[in-house]
């Protein structure tokens, strides 16, 4: 579940597509995880996550520099003699102790989050949670996606096109993009599609907050013939149940959404 | 005794840079001989951590003290721990920061 633009929808459209779906809901947004918020699982598990950050031997260390111009990321500097780290740059690759003569690097684990484990009714509930505070991601969205389970997962993305997007895509079987009719929606929505374009992923769209049923998303995805699986009115009462930790299938006048929205997913997705 | 001010041109009378990590020049003024020199800030197109790469390039050039607009923590980090002075000033061009410099008018940055 990706979107693009933030705030179309993709936590909405993910918890409740997932209770009507029977799938396992997976919130891979680890900066801001805020599925459990609705679906309130219970906690079984906490795992934490642990990245490697390079630890310099002194006594070793030649002054070469080598690790410090390998480094992409600037996480290693010259300061005077010594050899500076900056923890939050540093992406773990591992290089800077391949590059160095003199066996000085070697790494220590740093905890840069968590991932939790639950069950909501009777669906699996996974989410990452990144320390605040931590700037890189990607080793926590690729533990929390690595190991999923065979059945159906809803992996309600990280918004943009990002580094942590394109990791969840490389996860993903197919892949939905909720949107919404404004200049916004469809700026990004077109930086989404271009996206999963790229990465040869069969997609549909969801269309959130619609007020007219000819509106510019519609008409884009019309030209470019792309796939409504959806589509969710502009409606006061659907922000009251959500701004108040609710999920919309529990009301009867919004579950049709959903159990359409799941069926056309079946139909035109997940039976490719 | 030699100084980097971030400019954004390559002559005395360009203006100076408030940003530091992502500059497009440092001008290098030496005290003792009034020399002038100006080098590329390859820094500026870095992926991550500018600020940390252009210190270690201005470090390359023996120099005493900065003169930047603000600096950033990680930057503010790597020049301390050299020993270098921090000097912040507003925007003006690089030959009166230079002055200024000499007249010890310029405000040290403690952070």
């Amino acid at each position: 579940m990706l979107s693009g633009k933030g705030g179309t929808g993709k936590t909405l459209v993910s918890t409740n597509l997932a209770l009507c779906m029977e799938a396992n809901y997976v919130d891979a947004d680890v900066e801001e995880p805020n599925g459990f918020i609705f679906l309130k699982p219970k906690i079984e598990n906490i795992d934490n996550v642990e990245v490697d950050i390079p630890s310099i031997d002194t006594n070793r260390c030649q002054k070469c520099y080598k690790c410090v111009s390998f480094c992409d990321f600037n996480a290693l500097a010259i300061a005077k003699d010594d050899i500076l780290v900056f923890d939050k740059l540093c992406h773990s690759c591992g290089g800077c102790k391949i590059v160095c003569d003199y066996g000085a690097i070697s790494y220590k684990k740093k905890k840069i989050g968590i991932i939790e484990k639950g069950t909501c009714r009777n669906i699996k509930c996974l989410r990452g949670v990144l320390n605040i505070g931590e700037a890189i991601s990607s080793s926590l969205v690729k533990k929390l996606l690595s190991n999923l389970s065979s059945e159906i997962n809803i992996i309600d993305s990280a918004p943009g096109t990002s580094c942590n997007v394109v990791n969840t895509l490389s996860y993903a079987g197919c892949a939905i993009l909720v949107t919404e009719p404004t200049e916004f929606g469809l700026h990004d929505l077109k930086r989404a599609i271009t996206l999963v374009e790229n990465l040869k992923i069969p997609f549909g769209v969801v269309i959130n907050r619609v007020i007219k049923h000819d509106n510019i998303i519609k008409k884009y995805c019309e030209n470019k013939n792309i796939k409504i699986l959806g589509e969710i009115n502009y409606d006061k009462k659907i922000a009251e149940l959500y701004s108040n930790g609710n999920l919309l299938i529990d009301n009867d006048s919004y579950k049709k959404v959903f159990i359409d929205l799941s069926k056309n997913i079946k139909e035109h997705l997940l039976c490719r | 005794m030699k100084i980097a001010i971030s400019s954004q041109g390559k002559e005395e009378n360009s203006l100076m840079d408030s940003r530091f990590g992502r500059c497009e020049y440092f001008c290098i003024y030496d005290i003792e001989d009034d020399g002038f020199k100006v080098i590329e800030n390859t820094a500026i197109n870095s992926n991550a951590g500018a600020g940390i790469e252009a210190a270690n390039l201005v470090l390359k050039e023996n120099i005493d003290a900065i003169v930047t607009g603000n600096i950033g923590p990680h930057a503010n980090e790597v020049l301390k721990r050299s020993n270098i002075k921090i000097f912040t000033s507003d925007v003006k061009k690089i030959s009166d920061i230079i002055n200024e410099y000499k007249g010890n008018k310029l405000k040290e940055f403690n952070n």
